[in-house]
This record gives structure tokens, sequence and C-alpha cells, in this order.
């Protein structure tokens, strides 16, 4: 099974790393763009087959390290 | 007094901590030099200080402080942490410290985005008989920093907290000691430059006294700093 967790910044928390690449886009001529936040995408393999057990190791995975829950928020995606 | 620095890959402040300390046990009579921690050992002798040093552990992969908050070393730094030993992380050590829940909050990218290295001047916001012995509330202080991610967050009801129980150490200040939007050299919130936790044993700060502890250094700044905490541990 693949695991792709995505990591991004809770709203409220300032990005300057995304309002920076905003004002490259724009300055580069991109039109009607807002909100700009960088993240980070992290992709493994597991070789748990069950989707909840999956599930579950992931989430404690993100709790532990993945993640910074005081800053940042995941989303899991999980394939089969 | 016993202490001991615990050592990253990566770490680049841990030589200059260990002097700025041993220098200062050597003017007290304490004596003796700080016990140097690899990240790999789980165990170490006892001590009364744990200094987590400055540098760019594991390359900052991850987080800045992500996988040093996870190494097998601190797990036992932790548990000892529990116990009331006074630990000091500095910088990087900082962010080591946020990381393990150890002091609440996250550094996170300068506002700027650039990479700041400069001495500044902080204000000590909290005054105690540990880590700023040697202070009185309100002294302004010159310190070295150098980092990237050194801009403290906190949610609002967290930074309440934190007032309310006097948990800011120092925050970044004008030289004549006040508190201004031009001397945040990083875009932390309310200024803040180092926290403490609610029993305030644990110490984080993103400026380095260590690096203004030697006439050697450009200055003798940050020596009341390790005199003081050195004198409390006595």
């Amino acid at each position: 099974m693949k695991a792709r967790v995505h990591v991004t910044l809770k709203n409220g928390v300032l990005d300057p790393q995304g309002k920076a690449i905003e004002h490259a886009l724009v300055s580069l001529g991109f039109d009607g763009i807002d909100d700009v936040r960088q993240g980070k995408v992290i992709e493994f393999s597991l070789t748990e087959s069950d989707p909840a057990k999956a599930r579950a190791n992931v989430e404690a995975m993100c709790e532990k390290l993945l993640a910074n829950t005081v800053i940042e928020n995941y989303a899991i995606e999980l394939d089969a | 007094m016993k202490a001991a620095v615990i050592v990253f890959p990566g770490s680049n402040c841990d030589r200059d901590v260990q002097v700025a300390l041993e220098q200062a046990m050597g003017r007290h009579a304490t004596g003796g030099e700080p016990l140097m921690v690899w990240h790999k050992d789980r165990y170490f002798d006892k001590v009364d200080l744990i200094v987590l040093p400055g540098g760019f552990s594991y390359g900052d992969y991850l987080r800045c402080g992500a996988m040093a908050a996870n190494s097998p070393v601190m797990k036992e730094v932790v548990a000892r942490a529990a116990k009331g030993v006074a630990v000091l992380g500095i910088c990087n050590g900082f962010q080591m410290l946020t990381e393990t829940g150890l002091l609440p909050g996250a550094l996170m990218r300068n506002a700027d985005l650039r990479f700041v290295c400069r001495d500044v001047t902080i204000k000590v916001e909290t005054g105690q008989n540990l880590f700023t012995a040697n202070y009185a509330q309100g002294d302004a202080i010159r310190v070295p920093v150098a980092h990237h991610d050194g801009n403290y967050f906190a949610d609002d009801d967290e930074l309440a907290g934190l007032e309310d129980r006097d948990q800011i150490a120092f925050r970044y200040c004008a030289p004549d000691g006040a508190v201004t939007p031009e001397a945040n050299p990083n875009g932390s919130q309310r200024n803040i430059a180092g926290v403490y936790n609610e029993t305030k044993t644990v110490l984080g700060l993103m400026p380095h006294p260590e690096r203004l502890a030697d006439p050697k250094l450009g200055g003798i700044d940050g020596r009341p700093f390790f005199d003081g905490l050195v004198e409390a541990l006595s």
C-alpha cells in the first residue's frame, strides 16, 4: 500500500515562503493569485494491507514526527 | 556542579558552550569540565545541567530539531527534565525543545526569509534564580544571533498563558531596553527570544550567550549568564 502525507501550515500561521512565491508569481505576470501556502508531501510504501490499520499507523507517524501539530495540519491519502 | 553537552551530527556550537561553561566553572570553585554526550548514547552520568547546543543537527531535515527530538539520547533528556534537571537549549537546541514538547510553541522560518547573523539586544523579561541569576528583570543584554528559523510562534491562547505564568524569558529589544518591532530580527510573536517551561527549569533561547563569553570572541557580555548558572547549580 502507498501512503501520501500532505503537511500544510494551519490557518492563521503566517507563511513567509508562501508569500514570497505569491510575489514571484505576480511579478511573472500571473494575475488573480491570492493566499499561496507552501507545504510538503511525504510518500512511502507500507506492508500493511488493512486500510484501517494502515491509516491508524500513518496517523501515529504524523503525530510523532511527520508534522508539528503546533503549526501544521496533515492529510493522509492511501492507495491500495 | 556537573553539566553535559549533547552532541548531534551537525551541532556546531557544542565546543563553544563547553568552553563557556568550563571557564565559568573555573571561575567558580566548582571547577571541572562538562561531559560531552553523543546523540546515540541512551544513558550518561548524573548531571545538574543538560545543554542542547546550537547548530544544524541532522542537516535540519524535515524541520529544524525534529530529528534530534527523536534521537536515542533525547528520551533520557526528557525523562531527566521531568525530574527537574535543568535543561538549556540554545538556537537549534531551542528548536529541539519545542519539537520534544518540553517547551511550548514552534520556531518557524524568519519572517523576511533571511538568515540573520549579528548582535542583538535582549531584555530579561522574567528574572529568576537559575538561568538569569546574574541579571535583574528588565536588564538589556547584548547577545549574538545566527539563525534562519527563529521566528517564534504560539497561538493566542498559548501566548496569553505564557504571559500569565511569566514563562517569557527574553524579548528582543532596542539597546535602551524598549521592545519595538524594529528590534525584532526574525518576526517572532511579541518579540519573544526565549521561553521557560512551567517550572522554569527548562529554558530555550535563540541568541547565543556562549558566542560572547571570551575576550577573543569580541566581548564577554555572555559571561554573567554562565557564571550565574554555575553559581545557582553549585
